[in-house]
């Protein structure tokens, strides 16, 4: 009887979930969207100010004023970096999101491969303004080559050498590292009495990706080959992930508690004067909450192997920034569009961008003298001249996250003493490259 | 069918003095009879199905999946892949697998600690606070601290305690009283097993504690009059009679303790983020890597099915050897 | 025997004084034992006092440079009010109706005989062992789905989260439930059935108010279970209706983590909630007596 039982109600079961399986993403098969609701619009932001508060107190006056032109109203939730990737995965899911939201523009060939985002066409390009518009550069990190992108750059950002006036001074160091030659040869004066050259993040999986990627670069190696297939442990692969966790092992200018770093710590040993230098982007507001005044520190292209930074073995930063998206199935389609149009047009650029720190994709709001001070020429000049984007390929994610670990990992057993060697940095990245998706 | 109660909860001393109870509880009219309980049961069955049971359900689906970021969108579309995703799960030649080994090996390590300490100390704290004594009502009260702290406070709290350079532990550890040579870490590294155990145990023991607590207080005190009779001293009273009448508290507490150990992914992810270092690397957040974190939901559901049919090991043996060992006591 | 629920202190273990090494060992061991559980309490005092300049330096026990800003900037960094309130009414509505719910299947399996009543208790117990981060997905496909047919928006709204809580808790609680009804002499539901009240009015005339202290330690937990549960939170909430558990995330951004914030902000919220257990904790100590125990 009790048997009988168990599987009556297993049966139940089952049939619920071929219900429930059936139904998934029902709402969001069918693609293309709609112009059911033309009069308002959800919009997901990504947290760029110093707290969501000030997100909204930021946004809120420009969705006004796009409500007053189009008569639109969009509903904004500013949504933090630790819940958006998951918060974008169940909209995928279940079909239910909103209309237009912002993304990391490292995860852009990822959700693409979805199928969930609207892809961005002549059509869909033209209006809003036109391909022609955007920075090369911040287009490249947009989707994956060869299909129409998933996004477009909404704010971009590079990354640039940031370096402590006063400790330079100290060291008697006149000017920053152009090679990375020159980092460990001033590193090595810098690095004395509990003080330490470089920062690092050595816990932050993106942080990690971003710099062994640029170095890969410098050393002719990508992560992945021509048919997107990871190839973590090429020659160059494995010399670049050496070089940047040698800093600590070897070279020893980057402190060995910074193996562990993974919430901006080292902003913070730099505003102190623990810290000589670190690789950011746009740290200028960080520094500022951290009670360092802006002529203290000074910034300079990140360091290449020999050279200027330029293309190819030269580049010196990723393409980092943020792109806009529509969900494909929004219900407002010429409303979104028309959103995104608002938002990357030339005025908002400038005055989003100012605010926030970042560069203009747009090459007409690039040129506004606003842009001009030192920091934000030196960003602007790498993001134009010499940043890649990171691999766009669908298991982009997958690579930030067993890459960076493999980092992670390295740096742990450097801090404790452990050597580093060319094979036991390739074995990590032997381990990471298993435990990719088999394509 | 079977007059039994929760199997765990045991069977209830009450129930023993009024025997026949049940039976004279109920009412005329058959049908009303048999309807009333499970009318009864029905909001809690309810929403054990919706939100309990249809979930796992559709998760041992998953597993037999290949739901990646492809297929996210339209789960009815993703293919069966049969049994795959269980082989690459357990096929511990491959990294996958057996870093899948040693997260499993680690998590029930780090379980069997943390409950055991959380019953000691829960234990300990509770028979020494059972007599009054100047403060008593006041420790009692702040034992309850830590239960009532947000989790994520209070976990972000030991994290920046256990920071290598500028944290308390190293601070008194190694400048204070100089007990290692250099700062050592333990955010990563080996040293961060133990990082996590002391916070589980800091979070979970005060719950040991109260369920302990609250069962010394059960135990008549005859026993204890007849004990002292039998000149039997404080400490003797407490191995021969306090002990052994906590029994079937324990047997409740452990259990459940031990399933929500092993399942806790609150801590460990507040402790180290996405992704933990190899010595305190959980099943739960290893699960999360495989499947949040690399979208293959399909490996990350087989994981979890495994894990699933572990417990339900664990579980059904615990009881059985309980419920075997009460029956002996009662008989 | 077993004392019964209102009279449930503690019970004095013998006539006899005790021993000095008892005495010693208890000293040693609770002072030792206090120090663990207030070592990070102090650091989060000592720390929401802090500059944020100064909270990121090399610990001391004795902060320099006391302030009490950051007590002032966690209401305009996130809306820790907003939260707060969310919190509460999301904690506190999946409480009441857990408890509810619970006292209705206890009674049911305290007091009657019925088929599939082993299979019901043990299938509850069995929820227990699904890692919590593999339901997320198929819950929130599940809301989205009964949001489609039947227009009920379960996601993003502050009902799935009580949905989803009070379900959390509702295991343990039956189980603790059950052992304390059965604690409740039948007599006293017997002769009120006699007196001609119907089984729900038994229940509640007679069979609750006996077990008050039982109850009340079944909503404290419920109502932990709820305030503090961050992975469903951060998905099924948004900006209106976010909770605290994750809502003290937003004093870590990308790039600063307002460390003294984060602990002015934890303590702030805790403080009532910390004084609600200290007002209950005689009645939880008596109530998970017969509760989880017999």
């Amino acid at each position: 009887m009790r048997r009988y039982r168990a599987v009556a109600s297993g049966a139940v079961a089952v049939s619920l979930l071929a219900t429930a399986t059936a139904c998934g993403g029902g709402s969001s098969a069918g693609g293309g969207g709609s112009n059911e609701s033309p009069k308002t619009l959800t919009y997901w932001a990504s947290n760029q100010g110093p707290n969501i508060e000030a997100d909204k107190k930021i946004l809120e006056p420009e969705l006004k004023k796009f409500e007053q032109r189009t008569g639109i109203k969009v509903k904004l939730e500013v949504v933090p970096w630790s819940d958006l990737l998951t918060r974008i995965m169940t909209a995928t899911t279940s079909g239910q999101g909103p209309d237009v939201l912002n993304i990391g523009n490292t995860w852009s060939a990822s959700l693409q491969s979805t199928g969930a985002l609207l892809p961005w066409d002549e059509k869909n390009f033209s209006k809003i303004g036109g391909k022609e518009r955007f920075v090369e550069a911040a287009l490249g990190s947009t989707g994956a080559a060869g299909s129409d992108p998933a996004a477009v750059p909404l704010y971009s950002m590079s990354y640039a050498l940031y370096y402590n006036k006063k400790m330079f001074a100290d060291a008697g160091i006149e000017k920053p590292p152009a090679t990375w030659d020159e980092m460990v040869a001033s590193g090595k004066k810098l690095s004395k009495d509990g003080k330490w050259a470089l920062g690092a993040e050595g816990a932050n999986l993106s942080n990690n990706i971003h710099q062994v990627f640029v170095l890969g670069k410098q050393h002719g190696a990508d992560f992945f080959d021509a048919e997107g297939k990871p190839d973590f442990t090429s020659d160059g692969a494995v010399a670049a992930v050496k070089q940047y966790v040698d800093f600590m092992a070897k070279d020893k200018i980057i402190a060995p508690g910074n193996a562990e770093y993974a919430q901006n710590q080292s902003l913070s040993d730099f505003a102190k004067d623990k810290t000589a230098m670190v690789l950011w982007q746009a740290a200028a507001s960080t520094f500022k909450s951290q009670g360092m005044s802006d002529d203290e520190w000074g910034v300079a292209p990140v360091p290449v192997q020999a050279g200027a930074p330029g293309q190819g073995k030269n580049v010196n930063s990723m393409v980092a920034g943020i792109n806009m998206a529509v969900f494909k199935n929004t219900k407002n389609l010429d409303g979104a569009l028309e959103f995104v149009k608002f938002m990357t047009s030339d005025e908002e650029q400038k005055l989003l961008c100012n605010t926030y720190g970042s560069i203009p994709p747009v090459k007409a709001a690039q040129s506004d003298p606003a842009f001009d001070r030192p920091e934000l020429k030196v960003l602007r000049d790498t993001l134009a001249t010499s940043a890649e984007a990171l691999p766009q390929v669908p298991s982009e994610s997958q690579f930030e996250t067993v890459v960076g670990t493999a980092v992670k990992n390295l740096f742990a057993s450097a801090a404790n003493g452990g050597e580093v060697t060319t094979e036991s940095v390739k074995a990590e990245l032997a381990k990471a490259q298993q435990q990719m998706p088999q394509q | 069918m079977n007059t039994t109660a929760v199997p765990a909860t045991g069977e209830p001393a009450v129930r023993k003095n009024s025997p026949g109870a049940a039976r004279g509880t109920r009412r005329p009219g058959r049908a009303r009879r048999t309807a009333l309980p499970y009318l009864l049961l029905l909001p809690a069955l309810l929403l054990e199905i919706l939100i309990h049971l249809l979930p796992i359900v559709i998760g041992v689906a998953m597993s037999f999946k290949e739901l990646t970021q492809f297929y996210l969108r339209d789960w009815g579309a993703a293919p069966w892949r049969g049994l795959d995703n269980f082989r690459f799960a357990v096929d511990f030649d491959t990294p996958a697998g057996e870093s899948l080994l040693k997260s499993f090996t680690t998590t029930c390590l780090f379980t069997v600690l943390s409950v055991g300490l959380c019953w000691l100390l829960g234990t300990a704290a509770a028979v020494f606070m059972q007599e009054t004594f100047k403060g008593r009502g006041f420790l009692r009260a702040l034992f309850l601290v830590p239960y009532a702290l947000p989790v994520y406070a209070a976990v972000i709290t030991w994290s920046f305690m256990f920071q290598r350079d500028n944290g308390l532990i190293n601070h008194v550890l190694h400048d204070q009283l100089g007990l290692t040579d250099s700062p050592s870490f333990w955010l990563i590294g080996d040293n961060s097993f133990w990082a996590l155990l002391i916070v589980s145990v800091w979070k979970g023991w005060p719950f040991a504690f109260l369920i302990i607590m609250a069962g010394l207080q059960n135990i008549p005190k005859e026993l204890y009059e007849a004990g002292a009779l039998d000149g039997a001293g404080m400490w003797q009273q407490i191995r021969k009679i306090t002990l052994p009448s906590l029994r079937s508290v324990n047997q409740v507490l452990v259990l459940v303790l031990f399933l929500w150990t092993f399942n806790d992914f609150n801590t460990p992810f507040v402790l180290f983020g996405k992704s933990a270092p190899e010595a305190a690397d959980l099943i739960s957040i290893h699960i999360y890597q495989s499947s949040f974190a690399t979208w293959n939901f399909g490996a990350g559901a087989a994981m979890s099915v495994l894990l699933l049919l572990f417990l339900l090991l664990v579980t059904g043996v615990h009881l059985f050897f309980t419920s075997r060992g009460r029956k002996a006591t009662d008989a | 025997m077993h004392s019964s629920p209102e009279t449930g202190t503690a019970v004095p273990r013998s006539p006899m004084a005790a021993p000095r090494s008892f005495v010693w060992s208890r000293r040693i061991f609770l002072t030792l034992l206090t120090a663990f559980v207030l070592l990070p309490v102090y650091v989060m005092v000592s720390s929401s006092l802090k500059p944020l300049e100064d909270v990121s330096s090399e610990f001391r026990w004795m902060p320099s440079g006391l302030t009490i800003r950051p007590y002032f900037d966690i209401w305009e960094t996130v809306p820790l009010a907003k939260y707060f309130v969310n919190s509460l009414i999301v904690a506190g509505a999946a409480t009441v109706c857990s408890v509810i719910i619970a006292i209705f299947a206890a009674y049911a399996v305290s007091r009657y005989r019925f088929r599939g009543k082993r299979l019901f208790t043990v299938s509850v117990l069995s929820t227990q062992m699904f890692p919590g981060i593999l339901f997320l997905l198929p819950l929130f496909l599940i809301f989205v789905n009964i949001g489609n047919t039947t227009g009920v928006a379960l996601f993003g709204s502050r009902g799935g989260l009580i949905l989803t809580y009070l379900t959390f808790s509702l295991p343990f609680s039956i189980w603790m439930l059950i052992g304390y009804f059965d604690s409740v002499p039948r007599e006293l539901d017997e002769a009120a059935l006699v007196d001609g009240c119907g089984p729900l009015k038994a229940l509640f005339r007679v069979v609750v108010p006996a077990a008050i202290p039982g109850i009340v330690a079944v909503a404290v937990y419920a109502f932990m279970t709820a305030w503090g549960e961050v992975l469903f939170a951060s998905v099924m909430t948004n900006d209106t209706t976010r909770t605290l558990a994750v809502g003290l995330q937003g004093y870590s951004t990308q790039n600063d983590v307002y460390w003294n914030q984060i602990m002015a902000a934890s303590l702030v919220v805790s403080v009532p909630v910390v004084a609600g257990f200290l007002l209950l904790q005689r009645y939880l100590v008596t109530g998970l007596t017969a509760g989880a125990v017999k």
